[in-house]
């Protein structure tokens, strides 16, 4: 009896064997693949257990963890809340993390290979680990007036220094706050969320940077770029037709807001065109150009780009198909296929104001480490010449035209060089009688050429126009344009 | 027992190795200290009293069941109470770590807070130690449990019948109606049934054993049993079945079929019921399959886990992560999260320990359950008489082959079950059956190392063990 009890024992010890080797498998072989698992919520609770590094603007933070007293430890805070939405952007229990918080994840949560050394100091000396922080290229001034501009419009504004491409402001509007996002009650969470996707305005779209709309008018800077690279000067008279037969169709036509007449209703300089931003002109322009010669000076602009991250990853703005001549003269305005997001609308007077030099974006002048070292300060990057200094100079004083005596009046500021171009841009669905549904989005690009601290802006506002009016970009836009610039140099005045 | 070494006549008794236990005893109630003091500096300021209250459950447990040993059973094994206090403590320790979690998701998820299950699970243990003192007294020798054989396999059965004919608000808790619900209490009767049918089978093998072990027809170079012998088998078999019937607990019906076999092979020596009973549990396996819709959930999530993470498979997935996430080394006690996994104080503490002290830890605590087998194990090989040999070994085998289905379960090994971890998981049956599984054990063990009453060598009668120390 005994040899039989001796052999369950080990038939006992085999199943132990077992056990040993299946938990060796799942703990050790399987192991990484289950720790960083996406259904594993340990990873989000573990990020939790350490501060986060802030988001910092003018030393001030946007976006801080603070201490709790529940089991994860920290909770993501964001003082200014809706203001800075669209660059700190969330970072949730539930909905993970979006914007900068997803962008720059490696450096504040201080996993990034950078901070290896200050991590194992860490472990060693038993305090908890930390993560970096940033410090934003946002001008706080600009930002809040941007935000407080937008008021419950439905719009974005979005600010660059043309001479470095450092994001000044990127607003939206409507915003949320990222910290009802960002709590530790996931219940809260989720009905915070269902109140914001329920809510028809959309205010966690990112606007500035993830939303593209027709440019409309404000295209005609991109035309305009690619004549006078062709050699055409400002003074030079091209076609203005009071009404504009469109190539290859039976009797499709383009006309002018209001069918006013641009010059003398035949012919008009390219300046005036711009200045009093005629469709009839802009459109036969581009067929005279091609459609080759007009995508180009798009794309040197920044356009048709898929990948662009500052580092938020930015909705590509683009020319769109063009099949054919009529589609080219309808694209030349803004019109038909071309979609572009406000910071692609920044970037057109960015590389104006810059004398033709079109500098990369970015949004993070410096990356810090927990003990404040600097992991990177961020270096002015050339994107595109997008036109020689002489060409770019043509340019300048024809939007500043714009700005003196054209559509984009509002925008002017006393003592400053300020040059842009107004665009009130037909959007959606087309009724039965050919008309639009819903009013024009009302566009402003433009810069202030202040001799220390240059601005360059992109303001849209989701139809603000009236149906057939020219005037949304330059009553609505401009304004707003004017207040955010004006913010920014009273702010930086005497730096 | 300096006297005994002193005047080395033919009456010296063997040691006691008492001191052995104290030691161990001691040794367990500072790992368990330890592991709490882990939790509390994991849990920056948040210094409680645990510290002491766990200690002290555990040593005056510890300590009360020591000074009755050294009474009563003063030959038993000197390992078997220190690991169960050292199993008993680190789960008070989990339960509470847990408590504290649990609180927390609830907070966090917008729910109420439950009850705290620790301040609960130390009064079982409480009463756990006075059912271990009381059946230590009581049972003075083993053998006459054989005696009440029948009466036990009575009480085991009706125990076990009775949440599957009361009303299901008195018996059933998450779809299972394994339960008697009884003013605010919970109480598992299967866990005591398993232990009186264990006592039952070991006795009733006793005196079948002959019959069971002559050779029927030989079949591919194995004796088969008898074809009216198979009686007996088929009636666990049943019985079995009947409990995953009613009540939907494919784990203790799989310890019932289980022990039982292994007592049936150790008493009549004959693989062939292994085989025999193998192929039953297969049947019986494939018949819950087509007929039970939860077990065919469970086989489909330990099939593919994965692919059901957010429904059915949400435990099992949670717990692979978990293990997973713990590693070689483990997150430290107190800084994992186990409470994400349902049920991380009962069916997945086992989860729970490896995602905090990792596989190292995890091994450890199978290391102190192989201890306690094996030496249960070796109990049955020393006792003298049948009864408390196939007793020990069926008592054991209950432990180890719990411990494995739980082990298998919550790592993937096998589909989930739910059976409790013994003398780590939270709850009262379970805790209290297995204290008094721990006196049988030491009883047995007592009795395989007390000198025998008659000694051949010697004309005059030796001393009573009790009355060896002099003055």
């Amino acid at each position: 009896m005994n040899k039989h009890i001796r052999r369950v024992a080990i038939a006992v010890g085999v199943l132990m064997v077992a056990l040993f080797l299946n938990l060796n498998f799942v703990q050790v072989v399987k192991g990484d693949d289950y720790r960083n698992n996406s259904a594993n919520r340990r990873v989000i609770l573990t990020e939790y257990a350490s501060p986060r590094g802030q988001i910092v603007v003018d030393g001030k933070a946007v976006a801080e963890s603070v201490a709790t007293s529940d089991e994860l430890k920290y909770v993501r805070k964001y003082p200014s809340g809706p203001v800075y939405a669209p660059l700190t952007g969330y970072y949730s229990l539930v909905y993970d993390k979006s914007e900068l918080e997803k962008a720059e994840d490696q450096v504040l949560s201080g996993s990034d290979p950078r901070m290896f050394g200050s991590r194992i100091a860490d472990i060693l000396t038993g305090r908890s680990l930390k993560g970096g922080s940033l410090n934003l290229t946002i001008n706080n001034a600009a930002q809040q007036a941007a935000f407080q501009g937008l008021g419950n419009r439905r719009g974005a504004v979005v600010a660059i220094d043309p001479t470095t491409g450092a994001i000044l402001a990127a607003a939206s509007s409507p915003s949320y706050d990222p910290t009802t996002l960002s709590s530790h009650n996931t219940v809260a969470i989720q009905q915070s969320w269902q109140t914001l996707l329920d809510d028809k305005n959309q205010p966690l779209l990112n606007r500035a940077l993830n939303q593209s709309y027709p440019p409309g008018s404000i295209f005609k800077v991109v035309v305009s770029a690619a004549a006078l690279k062709n050699g055409k000067k400002p003074s030079d008279r091209i076609a203005a037709p009071d009404v504009l037969k469109l190539p290859g169709t039976a009797s499709a036509t383009m006309h002018n807001f209001n069918n006013e007449r641009c010059g003398d209703g035949k012919t008009d300089t390219l300046d005036h065109a711009l200045t009093i931003s005629c469709n009839t002109a802009f459109g036969q322009l581009g067929i005279d150009l091609g459609q080759q010669q007009v995508e180009a000076e798009a794309e040197l602009f920044g356009m048709n780009n898929e990948s662009r991250t500052v580092p938020i990853p930015v909705a590509p703005s683009t020319m769109g198909e063009v099949d054919n001549d009529a589609n080219l003269a309808q694209a030349s305005i803004g019109q038909f296929n071309v979609q572009m997001t406000p910071l692609q609308a920044a970037m057109l007077s960015a590389a104006v104001a810059n004398n033709g030099t079109l500098m990369t974006p970015y949004l993070v002048q410096q990356e810090r480490a927990p003990d404040l070292s600097v992991l990177k300060t961020a270096v002015p990057e050339q994107l595109d010449s997008v036109l020689d200094s002489n060409q770019a100079g043509e340019l300048q004083s024809m939007m500043e035209n714009v700005v003196t005596k054209g559509t984009g009046t509002a925008a002017q500021i006393p003592g400053v060089k300020v040059g842009g171009k107004t665009g009130t841009a037909d959007n959606g669905p087309v009724d039965a009688n050919g008309g639009y549904v819903n009013a024009p989005h009302a566009w402003f690009t433009g810069f202030a050429l202040d001799p220390t601290h240059p601005i360059a802006i992109a303001v849209v506002l989701e139809n603000a126009g009236v149906t057939g009016s020219e005037s949304a970009g330059g009553t609505a836009a401009a304004p707003l344009a004017r207040m955010v610039m004006q913010a920014y140099l009273a702010d930086t005045r005497g730096r | 027992m300096t006297a005994t070494r002193t005047t080395p006549t033919a009456t010296a008794a063997p040691p006691t190795r008492r001191r052995a236990e104290l030691g161990l005893l001691l040794l367990a109630v500072l790992i368990v200290v330890a592991a709490e003091a882990a939790v509390q500096g994991a849990r920056a300021g948040h210094i409680s009293l645990n510290l002491i209250t766990f200690a002290g459950v555990t040593l005056l447990a510890g300590l009360a069941a020591h000074l009755v040993i050294r009474w009563v059973a003063p030959y038993a094994d000197p390992v078997l109470m220190p690991c169960a206090i050292l199993l008993n403590g680190l789960g008070l320790v989990m339960i509470d770590r847990l408590d504290h979690g649990l609180a927390i998701q609830a907070q966090n998820n917008g729910g109420s807070v439950p009850a705290a299950a620790a301040p609960t699970q130390v009064w079982w243990t409480g009463l756990g130690i006075l059912l271990f003192i009381a059946i230590l007294l009581i049972v003075r020798d083993h053998r006459a449990l054989a005696r009440y054989a029948y009466t036990l396999a009575l009480v085991g059965l009706f125990l076990l019948i009775l949440p599957a004919v009361l009303p299901a608000r008195f018996s059933e808790i998450n779809g299972a109606r394994i339960w008697i619900l009884v003013a605010g209490f919970s109480i598992q009767p299967a866990e005591f049934a398993k232990i009186l049918l264990t006592i039952f089978a070991a006795a009733y093998l006793v005196t079948k054993r002959d019959v069971l072990s002559l050779a029927g027809r030989r079949f591919l170079g194995i004796d088969l049993p008898r074809g009216r012998d198979f009686g007996p088998l088929l009636l666990a078999w049943v019985i079995c079945l009947a409990v995953l019937i009613r009540g939907h607990d494919l784990g203790t019906s799989l310890l019932f079929f289980g022990v039982f076999v292994v007592l049936l092979y150790v008493a009549t020596e004959r693989i062939s019921w292994v085989i025999v009973g193998t192929l039953l549990f297969a049947g019986g396996a494939y018949l819950a399959y087509q007929l039970f819709a939860n077990v065919r959930t469970r086989v489909t999530v330990w099939l593919d886990v994965f692919h059901y993470t957010d429904g059915v498979g949400y435990q099992v997935s949670q717990s692979l992560f978990g293990l997973g996430t713990g590693g070689l080394f483990g997150t430290g006690l107190g800084v994992g999260h186990p409470e994400i996994v349902p049920l991380p104080a009962t069916d997945f503490i086992l989860t729970s320990f490896g995602e905090e002290l990792g596989l190292f830890g995890l091994v450890a605590l199978l290391v102190i359950y192989v201890l306690f087998v094996e030496r249960g194990f070796a109990a049955g090989l020393a006792v003298r008489d049948t009864f408390g040999k196939l007793l020990a070994t069926g008592l054991s085998f209950l432990i180890g082959l719990q411990l494995f289905v739980v082990a298998a379960g919550v790592s993937r090994l096998l589909p989930e079950t739910g059976l409790t971890t013994p003398f780590l998981s939270y709850g009262g049956s379970s805790l209290l059956a297995n204290y008094a599984l721990l006196a049988l054990l030491l009883r047995i063990s007592d009795a395989a190392r007390r000198p025998s009453p008659q000694r051949p060598v010697t004309s005059t009668p030796p001393p009573r063990p009790a009355e060896v120390v002099p003055a």
